[in-house]
């Protein structure tokens, strides 16, 4: 089988608005986590969260912006910079696709057009209403400016949807669907609402006046997640395609493991069973053995039993020799662009040869698993490595594990 | 009541922010579908600023015969109060 190689990245994430200014971020040790400083945050019991570094509206033509979702404009944006880095792929439309997994879609449209509803009746929702809304939106927006026909996907399963996206095209290229691969996730949905229902779930950090330390993963006194939104693109080809263009090749994708917990809608398998899982059968479908795996990024929300149930699942999938790096504790949680913004910063660790540090984890939480794993923290580890593994979870027991290997 | 320029510079107003036309080429003769580029789901959002900006209501079967700037300007200047 041949090799699917990435060829082009791109990003707009709370650290930076492209690839190379959130990766240097997060080797500096930046956080993107700020207060909100809108009226409406005023009355909430959450007042920080890691919004894009750099506005989607200045970087996209007035009008085009206009009738896309923020989270429309931030895929759009990651995409474009990914297909320039990948050198524009001469690739026949039909065999172009494009995979962008999202949470919830355009959210924000959804509620400012509900508010419209409600203060001036009917007559005045947008007609753009229902295309901005669409969780399918972002991929079709991207697929518009690609003039991808393969198909167009949009992976539904919370914070694991970025990387489903990625380990779908995967399987487009694998099944012969498609040559070249736009794929990833994209996330907006900093809004009162999400805000609300996640706190009511005491799923947030409410470390509201020390923004920057709020997301602790694998830290003692971690008190949940920062929502964050983003976006995470890269290009897949076929190692074949990828060559005979004469495409730079960043590192190989080299598998992916996909699994549910089917165990509880919102709380990870207290074992980490099925996460393991996921990562076990990414490692067997990229023939590598777990001693090879120098890096895992962490899903590392900073939630209380997720980041133990996470420890379990690296310690008995691959054990204790991998460096981990819970990047969320820079960037907040971009829900379903988190996985493939993380995928971004795998193949980019793999690239340099370094991890990123953990921030914020002061006082490693006392549980044993916690205490095995090999956690970077503070400052980045140099690390000689092959192979590395970006995992990511999602309510609903989604659970996908991606490996990557150098070029 | 606003007079016919006022109508007319008022729609091209609307015409740049929702679809950006150029209020130079917001011309009588012009058809949006054909020659100013507007899509349906533009042509709805421009009726929408225009009831709000003018006070008019434009009921669905009278957008459909609204095909040029110029037909808009005369709906709304038979139908301001």
């Amino acid at each position: 089988m041949s090799d699917i190689v990435v060829t082009g990245l791109g990003a707009t994430t709370p650290l930076g608005g492209d690839v190379a200014s959130s990766w240097a971020a997060l080797l500096d040790g930046r956080s993107g986590i700020r207060q909100l400083t809108e009226d409406w945050a005023a009355d909430m019991p959450v007042r920080v969260a890691g919004r894009v570094a750099v506005e989607p509206g200045e970087r996209i033509d007035r009008v085009k912006a206009r009738r896309l979702d923020r989270c429309q404009q931030i895929a759009l944006i990651a995409a474009r910079e990914a297909w320039a880095d990948a050198g524009s792929p001469e690739v026949a439309p039909e065999r172009l696709a494009v995979v962008v997994g999202t949470g919830v879609g355009g959210a924000l449209t959804m509620l400012g057009e509900d508010d419209v509803l409600e203060e001036r009746g009917p007559t005045r929702v947008s007609p753009m209403a229902i295309p901005m809304l669409m969780p399918n939106g972002s991929a079709a927006t991207i697929g518009m400016e690609l003039q991808a026909r393969a198909g167009v996907h949009t992976p539904i399963s919370a914070c694991a949807a970025g990387a489903e996206g990625i380990s779908l095209g995967l399987d487009l290229i694998r099944a012969g669907r498609a040559d070249v691969v736009v794929a990833g996730g994209a996330e907006a949905c900093i809004h009162p609402l999400p805000l609300a229902g996640f706190s009511r779930m005491r799923a947030l950090s409410t470390r509201n006046d020390d923004p920057e330390h709020a997301s602790r993963p694998f830290d003692q006194d971690r008190d949940g997640f920062v929502l964050g939104e983003g976006a995470g693109l890269v290009v897949l080809e076929r190692a074949e395609f990828a060559r005979a263009r004469g495409a730079p090749i960043y590192g190989v994708l080299a598998g992916a493991g996909v699994s549910c917990d089917s165990f509880d809608m919102v709380l990870p398998h207290p074992e980490g069973s099925f996460a393991a899982l996921a990562i076990r059968l990414a490692l067997r479908d990229a023939g590598i053995d777990a001693a090879e795996i120098g890096h895992v990024n962490a899903h590392a929300t900073a939630t209380p039993v997720g980041d133990i149930a996470e420890a379990g699942a690296i310690l008995s999938a691959i054990g204790k020799g991998a460096a981990v790096a819970g990047t969320k504790s820079m960037t907040g949680h971009m829900l379903g662009a988190s996985g493939a913004v993380e995928a971004i910063f795998t193949i980019l660790a793999l690239r340099d040869q370094i991890v990123p540090g953990t921030q914020n984890a002061e006082n490693l939480d006392e549980d044993p698993r916690i205490q095995e794993l090999d956690i970077v923290r503070g400052a980045p580890r140099k690390v000689t490595m092959r192979a590395a593994v970006n995992d990511s979870f999602g309510f609903g027991g989604h659970n996908v594990a991606l490996v990557f290997t150098a070029a | 009541m606003a007079t016919t320029e006022e109508i007319q510079s008022g729609l091209a107003e609307i015409l740049e922010e929702v679809a950006g036309v150029l209020p130079a080429d917001a011309t009588p003769e012009k058809s949006f579908t054909e020659d100013l580029d507007v899509d349906s789901l533009s042509m709805v959002e421009i009726a929408t600023a225009v009831e709000d900006k003018f006070g008019v209501a434009i009921p669905d079967d009278e957008l459909a015969n609204i095909r040029t700037v110029g037909d808009a300007i005369s709906f709304i200047e038979k139908n301001q109060s």
